[in-house]
């Protein structure tokens, strides 16, 4: 287990569908990375436009929802760190169904403009939502086209209740206790979708509560066969 | 989004009868509802943008209220409304939100595509 996990990357390229998925799973990994001088390009593949969460009481609708959503992510972005977003305009709940050339060539150039030292996704069938695999498949799909000696390597986000049993435990562990305010600000801005008082236990959580939950950050590094 | 006035909702209602209307129309449990609850049967559907035409529509219930336009060779059935938008005036956007806010259901009008 390497818990220095992503000291000294140069430029990390992260590929996502949703604004909000970078919040829990990867927000301390990339502020700690970028403490540490790291690039950051985040492509965020849609606008969640079909996201069921509308704010409470809901003050979104399927209309105004996609331009919520992207102010909600740049100020997530800002929160972080990330020198550089990118929305890539596809819609959401559809990246299965893209055009499988299509949405890969779209990612290939991304790698080939970023040259990224370390890719961060969805692991393709242990990520729970159709658009997470769809999105992680691409691009596992992508970089297995690359020949062996260029491929970045990739670090996997997986949460289906099966995960562990089937990849075993997750060989990247990041410890980002010391991020925890800009984690908790990069949930807090996509405020449409996540209510305070869900994500701090009425105010009362404790700090200590609070490391525990979001303290660590876990990844599996893709095996390319 | 404010709660459902049904009175404006059927003035509205009424202003779009007998023209060709874009709609979105949707009904979703949530992607994660299997993952949260495996006893739960995740379901979501919509279409944005087909067209439709009604010759007489109503808002029926009482919070929640059911929408039925009726067309010249069908129906088109909503139930669970809850919320409209009241700033919107050329457009009819009405949603169905659970306890917790979340969108269950939506029916939205319009005389261009949204």
């Amino acid at each position: 287990m390497r818990d220095e996990g992503h000291s000294m990357e140069r430029h990390i390229l992260v590929i996502l569908p949703h604004p909000d998925d970078e919040a829990f799973g990867v927000s301390g990994t990339l502020a700690k990375s970028i403490s540490e001088g790291a690039q950051v390009t985040y492509a965020c593949l849609t606008l969640g436009e079909m996201g069921r969460n509308m704010g409470f009481p809901p003050f979104a609708n399927r209309i105004t929802l996609p331009a919520i959503r992207k102010k909600e992510l740049e100020e997530s972005c800002r929160a972080i760190g990330i020198q550089d977003l990118r929305v890539m305009g596809f819609h959401d709940k559809t990246i299965e169904f893209e055009d499988q050339e299509q949405l890969d060539a779209r990612i290939e150039g991304l790698l080939k403009e970023v040259d990224p030292s370390l890719v961060i996704t969805f692991y393709p069938g242990y990520a729970v939502h159709p658009d997470h695999d769809a999105c992680g498949a691409a691009v596992i799909r992508t970089i297995g086209r690359l020949p062996q000696a260029k491929r970045p390597p990739v670090h996997c986000l997986a949460f289906s209740k099966n995960c562990e049993e089937v990849l075993g435990k997750p060989d990247v562990v990041n410890d980002v206790k010391v991020f925890l305010k800009q984690k908790i600000a990069s949930i807090q801005a996509h405020r449409s979708q996540f209510q305070a008082a869900e994500l701090m236990g009425n105010g009362k959580t404790k700090e200590k509560e609070l490391q525990e939950r979001f303290g660590r950050e876990r990844f599996w590094t893709y095996r390319f066969s | 989004m404010q709660l459902i006035n049904p009175t404006k909702v059927q003035q509205m209602i009424n202003a779009f009868q007998g023209q060709d209307l874009y709609i979105h129309l949707e009904m979703t449990t949530g992607a994660y509802a299997a993952h949260v609850d495996n006893t739960k049967h995740p379901a979501a559907t919509f279409v944005t943008n087909a067209t439709i035409r009604y010759i007489h529509g109503s808002i029926a219930g009482n919070a929640p209220y059911r929408v039925g336009l009726k067309m010249l060779n069908g129906w088109l059935y909503s139930e669970g409304l809850t919320h409209w938008e009241e700033t919107e005036t050329e457009r009819l956007i009405l949603a169905g939100h659970d306890s917790q806010g979340k969108l269950v259901v939506a029916l939205h009008l319009s005389r261009r595509p949204f």
